[in-house]
């Protein structure tokens, strides 16, 4: 390091920044990459039958599939609006 | 039986080629007979790395089809006896490439030589997706630079679910990681992800390391492999790099910044 770059250099440290948004993402690339891929299909057609009887907003379905061992769970978490 | 080594990365500009290059005429000097097959289908280049684009006759394409032989095909180094090229078509666009013709073609390369290495396009289409279903070995080249660790990352996933070995359920492609264009100075200043935070993300084993080098640009401008330029410190990174995965213990270099003077630590040299 020269001496002009010490003055420089005490900006974030961008390489820890890359590391931390990079370990999220993976996790997460990770996880979806053993998901069936008509997950995401399956969450839209839901999200449409439950439209028709209640009117709720894209975020209310959560579709979660997890592989432990041999046994694959699909978990289905729908919110519904609070009734007035 | 020959091991066949795909070289991948997913994202472009890596390194594929060069490393390719290298370690095909690295693993050749060691005195293992070895081909190197360019995947890049309409976009071939390791003819040009490897120094013989003027003595290519038939290619890749032209073995699928039937309209050459293996032999007629291969190019034997001008440099090192136990080299040979098969080079990719540069007309032809990936489509031309087959499962069954590819498989064939390594199936026949086996027979007779030691290592095959598969210089994979960039992207996840069929070039690549072929040049590592077949493997034995990966060698993930990879930037300490984020779309690169992440492109990685999807190539491990790749490599783990759609390879021969997978579908087969035999012992999976080994993974080793092969990290290129380091800068250790920079690495010191927080400006690059270290080698140590790329192999956390990523949990390979790593080969080596390749430093940031002129003589890459050098090499390709020539047509040598880099591994040839003994003086240099990429084409010394590729030795040892040859030397690990042949089984030799050899302690990682160019992960540390080089010793400077007083005078280049007070103004900068680089």
């Amino acid at each position: 390091m020269s001496l002009l770059d010490y003055f420089r250099s005490s900006k974030t440290n961008t390489a820890s920044l890359a590391k931390e948004r990079l370990q999220i993402l993976v996790a997460h690339e990770r996880a979806s990459r053993n998901q069936p891929s008509y997950l995401p299909e399956l969450q839209q057609e839901l999200l449409a039958v439950i439209r028709k009887y209640v009117n709720v907003g894209q975020d209310a379905i959560t579709v979660n599939f997890e592989q432990d061992g041999n046994q694959e769970t699909l978990e289905l978490n729908i919110v519904l609006p609070d009734e007035r | 039986m020959a091991r066949i080594i795909v070289v991948t990365s997913g994202k472009g500009g890596v390194g594929k080629t060069t490393t390719s290059a290298a370690i095909a005429m690295g693993l050749a000097k060691r005195g293992h007979k070895t081909a190197v097959i360019d995947f890049d289908v309409g976009l071939r280049n390791l003819d040009l790395i490897m120094g013989c684009e003027r003595r290519v006759v038939y290619d890749l394409v032209n073995v699928i089809n039937n309209e050459a032989t293996l032999n007629q095909a291969l190019i034997r180094d001008k440099r090192c006896d136990q080299l040979f090229i098969l080079p990719a078509s540069q007309t032809r666009d990936k489509d031309a490439l087959t499962t069954e013709g590819v498989g064939k073609i390594l199936e026949e390369l086996s027979k007779d030589f030691k290592y095959i290495v598969c210089d994979s396009p960039a992207g996840i289409e069929r070039g690549a997706t072929l040049a590592m279903y077949f493997a034995d070995d990966a060698f993930v080249v990879t930037n300490p630079e984020v779309s690169s660790v992440r492109d990685s990352d999807r190539m491990l996933g790749i490599l783990s679910s759609k390879s021969r070995r997978a579908e087969n359920g035999e012992e999976p492609i080994k993974e080793y990681l092969l990290l290129s264009r380091y800068s250790p100075d920079r690495v010191k200043l927080g400006e690059m992800l270290s080698v140590d935070d790329v192999q956390e993300i990523l949990s390979l084993h790593l080969l080596g390391v390749i430093p940031e080098s002129k003589s890459v640009l050098n090499a390709s401008n020539s047509g040598t492999p880099v591994i040839l330029d003994e003086q240099s410190d990429a084409g010394q990174a590729y030795t040892d790099i040859v030397a690990r995965y042949l089984g030799e213990t050899k302690p990682h270099r160019f992960i540390e910044e080089e010793k400077k003077g007083l005078f280049s630590k007070l103004f900068g040299s680089k």
